[in-house]
């Protein structure tokens, strides 16, 4: 891990209409650490994910990823990051293999390259068995394994985790985490991610950021923040600095739609 | 072009999976060639216009076009609030060439369940006048179907909601289909009726299948073909206008 930050968010502020979603935060993450983005609902955490993922500009302030503007250099940034989001992004109905192959021809990655490197991820991820079977036929577990497989596809220097053991069992959790470290320490790729699992935050973040109401309200390595706020675990540091009230979100469309599709699902 | 190509694939593949889709969108074209290509025959014969099934043909197979090509935007409605889209949006790739890609694939999807819709009413006994024009005829079906597919990507592209779809499919699809004359004919129409089914682009379309298919038509196929070029290129510019709009 170096010194050097390979993120850098400056005062961004980001509204929509008249509620402001984030409000002048700022940060670095710096190159090859392992960074959790931490928050209740509806804190921030996905909208600052996607204004470092140019899905979004902020209203004002800046952003910077390893040295380019994402609202400036958008196709030179979009190589140099891999994004896993909150809701599932891959296609069902393609095979593993073919979600894999679409996501390199996307990135520019050569045929043979393309090849070589889906084998190598889908046998890191333990998928090379499944790589003919369609998307719908996995588990859950199966699936997010799947996302993170692709989406260091193109070997990005930043991979962006936005909850991706959500709704997953304790072993799959287990498994995907270990995978993240050890691919932080083989490959040197910075991981920023959020998680509601402060045990998950604990064990593999290098620091941790926590967001509330749209404001950075801490930053720090999980035992700074134990410290700063005079309690034994991240969770109970995390509910000191946020708070112990419940956050009701309004269902968004896609919230709307999740519902439809669990419908007919049954 | 290897990223339209993807795209389009990936359309493709999905499609030709999906054994479930392709048998259940048979029933409309089904109940319209067998209700309305039986029910109405005898009476459209009593006018002296011919054997109905004959004239409604073109419209069926026009229908089928329309709505696969618009349930396109389905598609990508469901794959921007599922993610999908996301993964497309986020790539170091123009966003025009992602719309292409998958309003090719959409068109394209289209013309197979037409040539799927036409062999079904080869079955039912439909004759065009020669085999030779049916290769013309589906050019005048892959325009339509691109028209069609490129205002889905701009409708997909600008609701969010569900509901919002199933909205434009009552208030705007079913019009474009009723108004196109794919059920009856052209001629001595209120002033009216006759001024809507001018600006609807389907209506161009079935005139220019019919005419090619069985020599019947109300514009002329020249004019009907120029019409469907004009409306493409406007229709796929608003498409890729709209799809630079979308924010994830």
């Amino acid at each position: 891990m170096s010194d050097h930050p390979i993120i850098r968010v400056q005062h961004v502020v980001k509204s929509f209409g008249n509620v402001m979603a984030v409000n002048d935060v700022s940060f670095d993450v710096r190159a090859g650490e392992i960074f959790a983005f931490l928050g209740p609902n509806g804190a921030g955490k996905t909208t600052t994910i996607k204004m470092l993922t140019t899905l979004l500009r902020p209203t004002t302030g800046s952003l910077e990823l390893n040295g380019l503007d994402p609202t400036t250099h958008q196709t030179e940034v979009r190589k140099r990051f891999g994004v896993v989001f909150q809701d599932p992004s891959l296609d069902s109905d393609l095979t593993a293999w073919e979600n894999m192959d679409i996501h390199g021809v996307l990135y520019h990655v050569p045929r043979h390259a393309r090849r070589e490197r889906t084998e190598t991820l889908l046998r890191m991820f333990e998928l090379w068995d499944r790589r003919d079977d369609l998307v719908k036929t996995f588990s859950g577990g199966m699936k997010r394994r799947l996302e993170i497989a692709r989406g260091l596809l193109h070997t990005p220097k930043v991979l962006f985790l936005d909850e991706p053991t959500l709704g997953l069992d304790p072993q799959s959790r287990n498994q995907m985490w270990t995978l993240v470290r050890n691919l932080n320490k083989t490959e040197g790729v910075t991981v920023f991610l959020t998680t509601h699992y402060m045990d998950e935050a604990d064990r593999v973040a290098d620091r941790i950021a926590v967001i509330d109401h749209g404001r950075l309200v801490a930053t720090g390595s999980s035992a700074e923040l134990k410290r700063q706020t005079g309690t034994d675990s991240l969770e109970a540091a995390f509910l000191a600095l946020t708070g112990t009230t419940i956050r009701d979100e309004s269902a968004t469309a896609a919230d709307q739609m999740r519902q439809v599709a669990r419908v007919w699902r049954r | 072009m290897t990223v339209v190509y993807i795209l389009w694939l990936r359309e493709v593949k999905k499609y030709l999976r999906s054994r479930v889709q392709i048998i259940a969108s048979l029933g409309a074209p089904l109940m319209y060639l067998g209700v309305l290509g039986f029910g109405l025959g005898p009476v459209f014969q009593r006018a002296g216009e011919g054997k109905y099934l004959q004239f409604i043909a073109p419209g069926v197979i026009g229908m089928t076009v329309l709505f696969t090509a618009m349930f396109s935007g389905f598609a990508m409605l469901w794959d921007r609030q599922f993610g999908f889209l996301k993964e497309t949006l986020v790539a170091p790739v123009p966003r025009l060439a992602i719309m292409v890609g998958r309003t090719l694939g959409g068109a394209t999807v289209a013309v197979l369940q037409g040539a799927l819709i036409f062999a079904v009413t080869l079955v039912a006994g439909f004759r065009p006048s020669s085999l030779l024009v049916v290769p013309l005829a589906f050019l005048v079906i892959a325009l339509i179907a691109v028209i069609f597919s490129a205002l889905a990507t701009a409708i997909g592209s600008s609701i969010k909601e569900m509901q919002g779809f199933q909205m434009v499919m009552n208030f705007l699809v079913m019009p474009i289909f009723f108004l196109s004359g794919a059920i009856y004919p052209l001629e001595g129409l209120p002033r009216v009726l006759a001024a809507l089914t001018r600006v609807d682009p389907l209506t161009y379309g079935v005139d220019g299948v019919r005419g090619l298919l069985i020599g019947r038509t109300h514009f002329g196929v020249a004019l009907d073909v120029a019409v469907l070029l004009g409306v493409g290129v406007l229709f796929v510019i608003f498409g890729a206008w709209r799809f630079s709009k979308i924010e994830a």
